[in-house]
């Protein structure tokens, strides 16, 4: 082929920029600005999200503050509808107040918070939640932010009004009102109302505020909840336990879970200190053994002499990779877990049983374990039969400190694990590569210092080995729980059926036996009562698993992390009769009306009108 | 030997005036009765599992006697335990059965299968469920009793439905009664369902052959057109497989008066095994057998190789379905039939020309051409299939 040179050259037209021109566009993106832009990145994708989110945020801070301050916390979230899509949500706590000089910073500013630069356990993390809020309110409906709070009794309230400066990020104040201290705002003397005005849509059912509030109350047992919706419905989600979980400690970061750059910023931040003493004090699982042992490795891979005593402002980035490659090769012991709050069984099966009228309540803790430096804790609790759907897949309630997980089920963590459970072992039916179906709720609970989320709108938990792991140990747990429930209801009703059987026939033949022989019909028919009774009596008793003879109760019911409710089961039809036919180690079972099924739990729950 | 009466009634079960067994017979079997009984009292008093022990009527516990060439029944037996759920309510049949015999004998009376099954039949008390469902319930428990006590049926008290005819140049005694089976009219003598010799004996008897007919049909035939007089023999009919009374009858005839028995069947494999009955007894009563199976009998036709000897028409052949062909098989597979070439041949030639042929093919030639000229031939030839 020619070459077509000069009819290439040509094209002229084309605007050319300069290092020039283009520097005079470049400037800098504030991150209100970003997030303006990318609002489907904090949970703000759609209007029914939206408010949702709004919710979600405003509730999530309310419950932290309160368990930070020591309060039990009662909440209340008002929406009202302005327009037909103009919402006026308002959510009140009982917290502890914010003092006057932060009210623009917590809710005006993206990223800026209490709780991103500590290894805590809590609900929020970025602190872009409660002002994305606000932000996109002004920004659908023009109106701002109000917040009036009140730190203590003999304080008064303060009522700001706020705007938020997307370009930069930072709060415009509209007004500023202070009430007299004896203002009738918070009956307890302190505490928060947040008012936004959002274009929104409310709608019940799956993903609602309905569902995440009540799933909140399940989480958080400790926690009154009233809701009053656009309908003007009020619900109230009563408190289950009169006390606090206890108090998640602070962490210093497990060496194994940080990165190169982030020891090299540590480097950088730190006071000028030895490295064994930054070692030391940076980090959690790490003393003067462990330091040294960790930089007599690290002096090894760098051609610089690295002691302990070496200042760390002398240390290049060689140093420093030395450092991190030591840091991978040294075991050190798993950080501390006291950090971790785990709602507990207790708590778990009390949450589940307040809002889930089910017959079966399992709940299993599973101890701490760590991925990437960061301890977590996985729970499982499940519920079983009474009024859940028969036909319907299971559904699976999600949290992460405590807070509920409503999008994106199929992307989480906890989805995963519950496909890769075999439930039909535990007598339930799970079409190949689904969820498992019946009358079913399985409820996960990671708690962590840092929840690997997806994205920032915190919907899913990522797909780390080791979180799949513990979360299927647990689910498996009460899989085993609710399997040998399951076994053990048939079996009675086998053995029940079984009996009649026999006892029908018995009367026949002692009378037919009295007119052949007669024999006295009533000995034999007595005589043979008792046989019958031995026989089956005899199939159902027999050994456990260890082979140990069970005693009269059942096992179950001494197990504290499980509550069956004997009036609520006796519909059948929900297990295959084909899965325990033959093969079952058979166990004592309850018969009704005995003493275990007497141990019924009194159900708190006031009405709610709910649609699953 | 006690004689007594016993009409035949079709069902319903009317009692008669006298039991047809002796006495001596009877109390045997009352004695039986009641030792069940009280082992399932005995047991059961003493805190043991109740159990009857019965006999296996399955193709498995049944040998074939090569040297008797009968069917026989192995020692196998099945223990019926009341504690046992799928076993629970044949056991109270049992019992309940058993109870019914025994006020049966007492009363000197017997009773049909189906009077029987009426007879036990109630709904158990504070349930919905009835003892019997249907009469093939009681039948087969009957059965189970039967051989669980070594006892017949007829000494039971039980007879079956009536079934079967014969005609012939005889002379019977059936319950006091002369009957000269040389002037039954159109209809024929029908063979009673209990044909002992307490019931049933023979006097005068002229005929020197039997020749048993599958059915009712041909039976007609026959009769009209005197054939048992022309060749001076029995002419009988099972409706099919001939029921219990016809093949004892059968027996007897054939081993008290010496008689041969030829059998004209349907060319098929139900014929055939009609044939395989008679002549070893059947799997279900390979109990009886001894009393009832004729190794001796003959097969006379109709035979495969018919439709080209006789010159059938092509619109007499019915053809094989898959039923057919696995029974086919299976028959010839039997010991029996296994080591006897003529047979494979008969079946092997069956299976090759895919279809079967009844007796009443041969009225396509002519009328009266299966009482004129094929069974004459065969019986002038001597040829029959063994």
């Amino acid at each position: 082929m020619p070459p077509a040179a000069p009819a290439s050259r040509k094209p002229k037209t084309r605007s050319t920029a300069t290092a020039e021109s283009m520097a005079s566009m470049q400037r800098e993106i504030s991150v209100s600005e970003f997030f303006a832009k990318n609002r489907h990145l904090l949970g703000f994708d759609n209007p029914r999200k939206a408010v949702l989110t709004t919710v979600k945020e405003a509730v999530d801070n309310a419950l932290d503050a309160c368990e930070e301050a020591g309060i039990l916390p009662t909440i209340t979230v008002t929406m009202l509808q302005t327009d037909e899509t103009r919402f006026k949500i308002t959510i009140q706590d009982n917290g502890p107040g914010i003092v006057r000089k932060q009210i623009e910073n917590i809710f005006g500013k993206l990223l800026y918070g209490s709780k991103f630069h500590r290894m805590k356990m809590s609900r929020g993390q970025q602190g872009i939640g409660i002002s994305a809020a606000g932000m996109y309110g002004l920004m659908t409906t023009g109106k701002p932010v109000k917040i009036i709070s009140k730190t203590g009794k003999r304080k008064p309230s303060h009522e700001v009004v706020l705007k938020i400066d997307t370009s930069k990020n930072r709060a415009e104040v509209v007004s500023d009102t202070e009430h007299p201290e004896d203002d009738q705002f918070f009956p307890e003397g302190h505490g928060t109302i947040v008012t936004i005005e959002i274009e929104g849509k409310y709608q019940k059912g799956r993903q609602s505020i309905d569902e995440y509030l009540e799933q909140t109350a399940i989480a958080n047992p400790h926690a009154e909840i009233t809701w009053t919706s656009p309908l003007n419905e009020t619900v109230v989600f009563p408190r289950a336990m009169q006390e606090l979980p206890p108090e998640a400690k602070e962490i210093k970061p497990h060496p194994k879970g940080i990165e190169l750059g982030t020891l090299i910023q540590m480097l950088e931040r730190t006071e000028p200190t030895s490295v064994s003493s930054f070692l030391q004090k940076q980090f959690s699982r790490v003393g003067q053994r462990k330091a040294s042992d960790l930089i007599n490795l690290a002096a090894k891979k760098t051609t610089n002499t690295l002691t302990p005593r070496t200042r760390i402002s002398t240390m290049g980035h060689a140093d420093a990779e030395a450092l991190y490659k030591a840091i991978q090769e040294t075991s050190i012991m798993a950080p501390p877990t006291d950090c971790l709050v785990p709602i507990g069984s207790k708590a778990l099966l009390a949450g589940l049983l307040k809002e889930v009228q089910a017959e079966f309540f399992a709940a299993s803790t599973r101890p701490p374990a760590v991925y990437r430096g960061n301890p977590f804790q996985m729970e499982v609790a499940i519920a079983f039969g009474g009024n859940l759907g028969r036909e319907d897949t299971a559904r699976i309630l999600r949290f992460a400190n405590r807070v509920p997980l409503l999008y994106q089920q199929s992307a989480c963590s906890s989805f995963k694990a519950i496909l890769e459970t075999g439930w039909r072992n535990y007598g339930l039916t799970q079409p190949k590569g689904s969820l498992p179906t019946g009358p079913l709720v399985i409820m996960v609970h990671m708690a962590s210092v840092w929840v690997p989320f997806t994205s920032e709108s915190k919907e899913a938990i990522a797909d780390y080995d080791e979180i799949r792991k513990e979360l299927k140990l647990a689910l498996q747990e009460c899989g085993r729980k609710l399997g040998t429930y399951l076994r053990r209801r048939q079996k009675m009703k086998k053995e029940a059926e079984r009996r009649s059987v026999f006892e029908r026939y018995i009367g026949e033949i002692a009378t037919a036996c009295h007119n052949i022989t007669g024999t006295d019909a009533r000995a034999l028919f007595v005589a043979l009562k008792k046989i019958a009774s031995r026989k089956t009596e005899e199939a159902d008793q027999r050994l456990d698993q260890d082979g140990q003879v069970v005693d009269t109760r059942d096992p179950l019911e001494k197990d504290d992390d499980v509550i069956i409710l004997h009036d609520r089961s006796g519909e059948d039809g929900d297990v295959s009769d084909s899965l325990f036919e033959d093969d079952m180690p058979s166990r004592k079972l309850p018969r009704r009306g005995s003493k275990a099924a007497k141990r019924t739990v009194v159900r708190k729950k006031k009405k709610t009108s709910k649609k699953r | 030997m006690a004689k007594k009466k016993k009409t035949t009634k079709k069902t319903g079960g009317r009692a008669s005036r006298k039991g047809p067994v002796s006495e001596k017979r009877d109390l045997e079997t009352i004695a039986s009765i009641d030792k069940l009984a009280d082992t399932i009292t005995k047991d059961g008093l003493k805190g043991r599992d109740p159990s009857v022990e019965i006999p296996l009527r399955t193709v498995t516990n049944m040998n074939w006697n090569k040297r008797k060439r009968i069917l026989e029944m192995g020692d196998a037996t099945q223990s019926r335990e009341l504690f046992n759920v799928g076993q629970a309510r044949k056991f109270m049949q049992t019992v309940l059965l058993a109870k019914g015999c025994k006020d049966l004998i007492e009363a000197q009376k017997t009773l049909s299968l189906r009077g029987m099954y009426y007879m036990s039949l109630h709904t158990i008390e504070g349930t919905k469920e009835k003892t019997f469902n249907e009469q093939s319930e009681s039948d087969t428990v009957l059965e189970d009793l039967e051989v669980g006590l070594g006892g017949l049926r007829e000494e039971l008290h039980v007879f079956a439905k009536k079934r079967g005819t014969m005609v012939g140049n005889i002379t019977v005694v059936d319950n006091g009664d002369e009957i000269d089976c040389r002037r039954m009219g159109s209809g024929g003598y029908a063979i009673p369902s209990i044909c002992e010799p307490s019931v049933l004996q023979f006097k005068k008897c002229e005929a020197k052959f039997i020749l048993h007919v599958e059915k009712d049909t041909v039976w007609s035939r026959f009769n009209e057109d005197r054939f048992w007089e022309k060749h001076n023999c029995i002419l009988t009919e099972g409706s099919g497989q001939p029921p219990r009374g016809v093949r004892r009858l059968l027996h007897r005839l054939h081993k008290e008066l010496g008689l041969p028995v030829y059998c004209l069947l349907d060319c098929d494999p139900w014929g055939h095994y009609i044939y395989s009955v008679i002549k070893q007894g059947s799997i279900n009563l390979a109990f009886e057998s001894e009393r009832m199976a004729i190794p001796d009998a003959k097969f006379m036709g109709i035979r495969s190789d018919d439709y080209d000897r006789c010159g059938l028409s092509a619109d007499v052949r019915i053809a094989l379905n898959d039923r057919d062909v696995t029974r086919a098989r299976q028959i010839a597979d039997y010991p029996w039939f296994k080591d006897k070439r003529p047979w494979q041949k008969e079946i092997k030639k069956l299976l090759s020309n895919g279809f079967k042929m009844e007796v009443e093919s041969l009225i396509t030639k002519d009328i009266s051409y299966v009482t004129e000229v094929y069974v004459p031939e065969r019986l002038k030839a001597k040829d029959f299939l063994d």
